[in-house]
């Protein structure tokens, strides 16, 4: 058997019943990883002697009757979230070195849940892209071309997942950046609400937008991850302090009663008639399930979602990466004449031309003399976005959109095109500007590669999302497909 | 929105970010067209419309007092690039 091919709810059944142990399963995923990924380049950093050690740990818990369904289960963890003792790299040279003294909350939980962690997952420097080009190190591939980007910033996560290197990851979501991968790779990916999710140890970006999620081979094991991962951290002053259900409830096979509303403004230009037939016939297929559904005009302002996003987010990133200064962690020049010198040389030699790019977009946002035109006005237009999803959701129980306006795209093509490369984001950017939740799973193919469909939920929705994601899975085999690797 | 070389240059000022002459040039020109795709943003009628900074309705969080576990000086020091004994050791500040 294939044990690097299993779901972790097929995994821990097989570990309940003792057909196998977590160090067979932890070296079926590292033999994977050693065949497949100098191929496609999921991984920054793998631990392999970590991952057996930890494997063996399992299997006495799992003798003991201690398991958990993540007990025992190969996990690779995006690289942007701090592992004790394991560098943690953000894909930046600023980070090249840092080993993290502390674990991130979810890296914790998911260690007291017996998480066996393979590795760390390369991504688009301090999650700042949308293909996983903009790694400091290299660039992902895309499993199912490897000519084509996998998507990003999550793009290693999604990737080891789709690649089966790792049974199942964790990405970050500022964006876009679990799901638009999550729909490139053919995967599942879940960005909850904010606040849902920890994120203490996760390396800032735009703290107001980042969100940890899944990214999983099932929605089965989408809520086994959300169970693990969600409820309140005092560690995280913006963490919300609500109980959090048992997620694997939602997984019910059908939509009967539930309204949903298909936003016309989604249908964007740009959007390849390939993922607008896909994306039609899931629609269709979740009527056949039992949903109510409403094609309609009723989020006018997504059309200024883009623009505000990429004042917002650069103007936060700008904040938060003033702290590499090269004194207490992180890369610092070595040849510099003072201080004022050392920090300019710190961060021209450490930071990348996207990380740059936004730093300075985010200066200009937040300058004297244009704050009031740019940042001030970014808000008031989030506002506007927040209160039309409030009034949708006063009508609709979820809302229905493609993930992304087009399958993967080649590597370099967007490269020297910030916009357009910021446009790949365009369906899914709106819903961390509203700070809901919301899901990609696959749903189908055009010519072999990739589309997803995305779910938008109200804040505190995930149970509805995960319920639409599952009975739309249960009727296709689209997760079945396994990459030609 | 057109960006001149001495507003790139004074924006990197700002953020202490060193910049050779190509990245300058570049940065003007990609800011430049990025920031005339902003511009639909004044198309926005935002009279009377309130900022959002953050999208959950918290109060400020406050906690009891208590002290708990911290790092060992020796975690906090690990990463440091340059140190000497408990100290992070950084450029002089002052120039004589």
């Amino acid at each position: 058997m294939d044990l690097h091919r299993l779901t972790i709810h097929e995994a821990a059944d097989l570990l309940r019943r003792r057909e196998t142990s977590s160090q067979e399963l932890t070296r079926a995923c590292l033999d994977r990883i050693a065949a497949v990924d100098p191929a496609v380049r999921a991984f920054v950093t793998v631990c392999a002697d970590g991952a057996l050690q930890q494997a063996g740990e399992a299997d006495r818990r799992i003798t003991n009757g201690e398991a958990t369904p993540l007990t025992g289960i190969p996990a690779a963890i995006k690289d942007n979230m701090c592992t004790r003792g394991v560098r943690t790299t953000c894909s930046s040279r600023m980070l090249e070195g840092f080993v993290p003294p502390y674990n991130a909350t979810v890296v914790q939980s998911l260690s007291d849940a017996g998480m066996v962690m393979l590795g760390k997952a390369n991504m688009d420097e301090f999650a700042m892209g949308s293909s996983t080009e903009h790694s400091a190190f290299f660039p992902s591939r895309n499993p199912w071309d490897r000519a084509r980007v996998p998507g990003g910033s999550s793009g290693g996560s999604c990737v080891a997942v789709a690649a089966d290197e790792a049974i199942y990851s964790l990405g970050s979501d500022t964006g876009g950046s679990i799901r638009q991968p999550a729909g490139f790779c053919s995967v599942v990916g879940f960005k909850p609400t904010y606040g849902r999710v920890s994120r203490f140890g996760l390396v800032a970006f735009a703290s107001s937008l980042d969100q940890i999620g899944p990214i999983t081979k099932d929605v089965t094991d989408c809520a086994l991850v959300m169970n693990a991962i969600c409820g309140y951290d005092p560690g995280d002053s913006t963490s919300l302090n609500q109980p959090t259900p048992d997620y694997t409830r939602s997984l019910v096979p059908d939509l009967k009663g539930l309204r949903l509303g298909v936003p016309q403004e989604y249908a964007v230009a740009g959007m390849q008639p390939g993922v607008e037939s896909a994306f039609k016939a899931a629609v269709r297929r979740l009527a056949e399930l039992g949903a109510e559904i409403e094609w309609g005009a009723f989020l006018p302002h997504t059309r200024y979602a883009l623009a505000a996003y990429y004042i917002i987010a650069p103007s936060e990133a700008s904040a938060n990466l003033a702290r590499y200064d090269g004194v207490k962690y992180g890369f610092s020049a070595p040849e510099a004449s003072s201080m004022w010198d050392a920090l300019e040389k710190t961060k021209q030699a450490g930071f990348g031309a996207e990380v740059k790019r936004r730093i300075m977009l985010g200066t200009y946002a937040l300058s004297a003399g244009y704050y009031d035109a740019y940042y001030l006005k970014a808000q008031k237009v989030r506002t506007l976005i927040r209160q039309e999803f409030d009034r949708a959701f006063a009508r609709f129980d979820a809302l229905i959109t493609p993930t992304s306006p087009t399958v993967p795209f080649k590597i370099g093509e967007k490269m020297d095109d910030p916009v357009q490369m910021y446009l790949s984001d365009i369906c899914t950017l709106p819903v961390n500007i509203a700070g809901i939740p919301a899901v990609s799973v696959p749903a189908g193919f055009v010519d072999g590669l990739p589309v997803g469909l995305q779910a938008i939920g109200k804040p505190l929705g995930e149970e509805t999302l995960l319920r639409i994601a599952f009975a739309y899975e249960q009727s296709t085999d689209w997760h079945k497909r396994k990459t030609p690797l | 929105m057109k960006l001149s070389r001495e507003e790139v240059k004074h924006l990197a000022l700002l953020v202490r970010l060193g910049l050779s002459e190509d990245e300058i040039e570049r940065l003007r020109e990609q800011l430049s067209n990025i920031l005339e795709n902003f511009e639909i943003l004044q198309q926005v009628d935002t009279t009377d419309v309130p900022p959002t900074a953050h999208c959950i309705a918290l109060e400020n969080v406050l906690r009891d007092d208590q002290s708990g576990p911290s790092l060992a000086p020796e975690e906090v020091l690990s990463n440091a690039p340059n140190r000497e004994e408990q100290y992070f050791r950084v450029r002089a500040v002052l120039e004589q």
